[in-house]
């Protein structure tokens, strides 16, 4: 039994008088796994998610466009449905996925925020409240989320807790890419809790040191085999096996971002920064399912999630500013994928937002409200209490 | 507590503190000039047209932008650590952080230092009136909260609601979204000048033309139609409005109650007895919103005096008095470590993207892992010089060695301690295992 499922046996025990006393709290099956990914900064999803089918999409951006699929050409967009490529940067690590039904994309999802502001949209998003009213910034959608499930082991992957896990139930969070040996060792770490022990902050003290080796005993022996010299990957891709190690094991609700996905200038086309950008992530999801293996898999969704798109037009420096409609990706064992869903519209001057970028047919909230809805079977005022005042939408994906 | 209440402005730092600040060059130039030379440096990196030279004059122009905010928070730092007005240092933090603006927003990062030097200190402890005007009137405000961009039949409301949400009144005191758009016309045109022209203005506009420093209010943008806030008319003058604004807002009583309720909150912890805080409103109206004299009514209150000890300490109270336990009056050489070591804890200067400012409540900073790192974070100061030694440019530490075990813990702090907490120290077995379980041991968390 691993670790998970024994805390969860232990947790289920505990919530036992709860789902007695007629409460309704729903209990996701201990295996289920939930990743969001963040890519802060607004990607251009019009280059990565990409309408081929659309000759506007050609005349808008001159310097910056994907060809269109050509079997013979590596830099050409590879072929999602008749209207819709990916960037060739993805073709041996997510492109797969696209072939086994395991990856879906909702383009047109974003806010009604159109402050068009990286701080504002990020907050907005993360908060996932109303955009009316005034906003509670100790409430992040996956800490409510958080609070209506028993048996889920939150955690953030990030260097702050972020505003998304913030709220009344608080997840840890550990930054992955400076994990190291813990300076504190097993008999000092002995010595600290027996300070606190019988004190307020005594079982934080103790999850801290436990979240700490715990993480750092699933990553040792990886770091072991990079201290002797083995090619260790960086970065996202880095950060992304660990992850995948973690939430085979230890942790099935979990938040990470990856930053540098504002590309006002020389963006770059079928190769460039963005394209670069691209392939680190795409290995990195790869990376992710991999060290997950089959069976985690197949009980885990990744949603990749961003603020807003950006201008459909190139501008002048190459590059893309800042829009309003993004894409969404869905991808994991159970995904009902291969396919380009939601709600969409022929690409043309009139029909984009402010005849300036993409407009937004379905709502983030609704979307991820869907989306977990189904994961965990919440009924509609659980949801309610994770996504206030927004009809969740079912595109079908799980 | 009356110095602490009044410091006069010249108590100095110890020399070598002093000398380190003199020597920053954000404590040498005005801003203005800072600011409009980083952005003639950003202008001339973004019209180069090779693409790789645009993008190392652009790295060299971040990394200027990166020094500046890290100048401003040495300077920050090494004051929170020697200044002989630990209040007024302590409050300079809490208003930076009421007033909050975060570095990293278009050309802050040049601004945080002087926002934090000129509109903050200096009326840490004095009128919270004038407090709230030197921040609006602070182009690191009107950019961080798009006031810059305000203007008659373009109206941005971000700034009027947060000074109404988060800096006076309060959220749910009673305003509408009404009075946010009211306030929003009334704060037209107040915004930001980088160039030395003024604008071309009509004769009857001449003499409402204001200017000083980056700060500008330009009369061509602003709405001088009537506007009602709080039920109060007020006729288009100009930037008369907002002054007469701001003195609606700093005199209603839900400011000095929002204020007081997060003043006793800074200082007592969570859950501020109602009693107090109302004793600080008060004290606030009486004596028409004067800092000190609402702190007074907070530290001379029984209530207070049974709060010592036992307020969790916020990253930036922990870093700062680990540092000064372990090194008294040895001036460290480089603060970097120390921002380094707040940022891990999530609790950066200058960092906090969000208008609300970081979190009073301590439930943030207690989490199992923030826990976890400020224990490794313990055991780095407890442990060696770490950094702090290092002078700007050199390879490594001069001598210094941390000792908590001072006449300072012999004196008052050893007798505090709980039994449990002595065993643990008793089984240290060196002096740096000493100061790093001391740091952090329950009683060293609280303040």
């Amino acid at each position: 039994m691993s670790p998970l499922q024994r805390r969860d046996l232990l947790k289920l025990a505990a919530v036992a008088p709860m789902l007695l006393a007629g409460k309704a709290w729903a209990v996701p099956s201990a295996s289920t796994r939930l990743l969001i990914v963040f890519l802060r900064g607004a990607y251009d999803a019009a280059n990565v998610v990409i309408p081929t089918g659309s000759d506007f999409y050609y005349q808008a951006r001159p310097t910056l466009h994907i060809a269109r699929p050509d079997p013979a050409d590596p830099h050409a967009a590879l072929p999602l449905d008749s209207d819709w490529s990916l960037h060739p940067a993805l073709k041996d690590s997510l492109y797969p996925l696209w072939a086994r039904g395991q990856i879906a994309f909702v383009p047109f999802v974003g806010t009604d925020d159109l402050s068009r502001s990286h701080f504002e949209t990020q907050d907005t998003i993360e908060l996932g409240q109303p955009l009316q009213g005034s906003r509670n910034y100790g409430s992040g959608f996956m800490s409510r989320l958080y609070e209506q499930l028993a048996g889920a082991h939150p955690i953030a992957f990030t260097d702050q807790l972020p505003l998304i896990f913030r709220g009344g139930r608080a997840a840890p969070n550990i930054a992955l890419n400076s994990v190291g040996k813990p300076g504190i060792d097993s008999r000092e770490a002995g010595l600290i809790q027996a300070m606190y022990a019988g004190q307020p902050l005594a079982a934080s003290v103790n999850e801290g040191f436990q979240v700490r080796d715990q993480v750092y005993r699933e990553l040792a022996t990886e770091m072991t085999a990079a201290n002797r010299g083995a090619t260790s990957p960086k970065g996202f891709e880095l950060a992304a096996r660990r992850i995948g190690r973690l939430m085979r094991s230890d942790y099935n609700l979990a938040f990470v971002d990856v930053g540098g996905w504002d590309t006002h200038v020389n963006q770059g086309g079928a190769t460039g920064y963005l394209a670069d950008r691209l392939g680190e992530l795409g290995r990195g999801l790869a990376a992710l399912s991999e060290e997950l293996g089959p069976e985690a898999w197949n009980d885990t969704t990744i949603v990749v999630i961003s603020e807003f798109g950006r201008t459909f037009r190139e501008n002048g420096d190459r590059g893309t500013d800042h829009g309003h409609g993004s894409a969404y990706w869905v991808l994991g064992g159970q995904v009902r994928g291969g396919r380009v869903a939601g709600e969409q519209v022929r690409l043309a001057a009139e029909t984009l937002n402010q005849n300036r970028d993409y407009p937004v047919l379905t709502d983030y909230r609704a979307l991820i409200g869907g989306l977990t809805q189904r994961l965990y079977s919440f009924s509609p005022p659980q949801i309610a209490r994770v996504f206030p005042s927004v009809q969740p939408k079912d595109l079908g994906l799980l | 507590m009356d110095h602490q209440l009044h410091p006069s402005s010249t108590d100095p730092l110890p020399e070598t503190a002093e000398a380190e600040i003199r020597a920053l060059p954000v404590a040498q130039e005005p801003l203005a000039a800072i600011v409009v030379r980083m952005d003639a440096q950003n202008k001339a990196a973004s019209q180069l047209t090779d693409p790789d030279q645009k993008k190392v004059a652009q790295q060299t122009y971040q990394q200027a932008m990166n020094d500046l905010a890290h100048q401003a928070a040495a300077r920050s730092l090494l004051r929170d650590l020697y200044s002989p007005d630990q209040l007024q240092e302590q409050l300079t933090w809490f208003w930076f952080n009421h007033f909050n603006v975060h570095q990293y927003k278009r050309d802050i990062r040049a601004m945080v230092g002087d926002y934090e030097d000129q509109a903050i200190r200096p009326h840490a402890l004095g009128r919270f009136r004038d407090l709230l005007e030197a921040t609006l009137r602070h182009p690191a405000m009107l950019r961080y909260l798009d006031n810059d961009q305000n203007a008659a039949g373009h109206i941005n409301e971000n700034y009027a609601r947060e000074l109404m949400e988060l800096h006076t009144i309060g959220v749910g005191s009673g305003y509408s979204q009404k009075d946010v758009q009211e306030l929003a016309r009334i704060l037209t045109g107040v915004g930001v000048n980088l160039s030395p022209n003024r604008p071309a203005l009509k004769p009857a506009f001449q003499a409402l033309y204001l200017r000083e420093g980056l700060f500008e209010f330009n009369p061509n943008r602003h709405d001088f139609g009537e506007k009602t806030l709080l039920g109060h008319r007020i006729k288009g003058s100009g930037f008369a409005e907002v002054e007469q604004a701001l003195d609606i807002l700093a005199r209603e009583p839900a400011t000095g109650h929002h204020i007081s309720l997060q003043l006793a909150t800074y200082f007592m912890g969570d859950d501020p007895p109602a009693a107090v805080v109302d004793r600080m409103a008060t004290a606030f109206r009486r004596s028409n919103g004067d800092i000190a004299t609402t702190l007074r009514a907070l530290f001379s209150s029984r209530e207070f005096d049974a709060s010592l000890g036992k307020t969790f300490k916020d990253p930036v109270h922990y870093v700062v008095s680990a540092v000064r336990t372990a090194y008294g009056d040895q001036v460290v050489l480089n603060t970097q470590p120390m921002q380094n070591w707040l940022n891990r804890l999530g609790e950066g200067l200058y960092n906090h993207e969000t208008p609300d400012g970081y979190p009073m409540a301590s439930a943030p900073w207690s989490g199992p892992g923030e826990l976890a790192v400020r224990f490794e974070i313990a055991r780095q100061i407890g442990s060696g010089p770490a950094g702090l030694f290092r002078p700007p440019g050199a390879a490594s530490d001069q001598p210094a060695y941390p000792q908590a075990q001072n006449a300072l813990y012999y004196g008052a702090i050893d007798a505090t301690l709980s039994p449990a907490t002595r065993t643990a120290l008793g089984k240290a077995i060196s002096p740096q295992e000493w100061n790093t379980l001391f740091f952090s041991s329950p009683e060293f968390m609280r303040r």
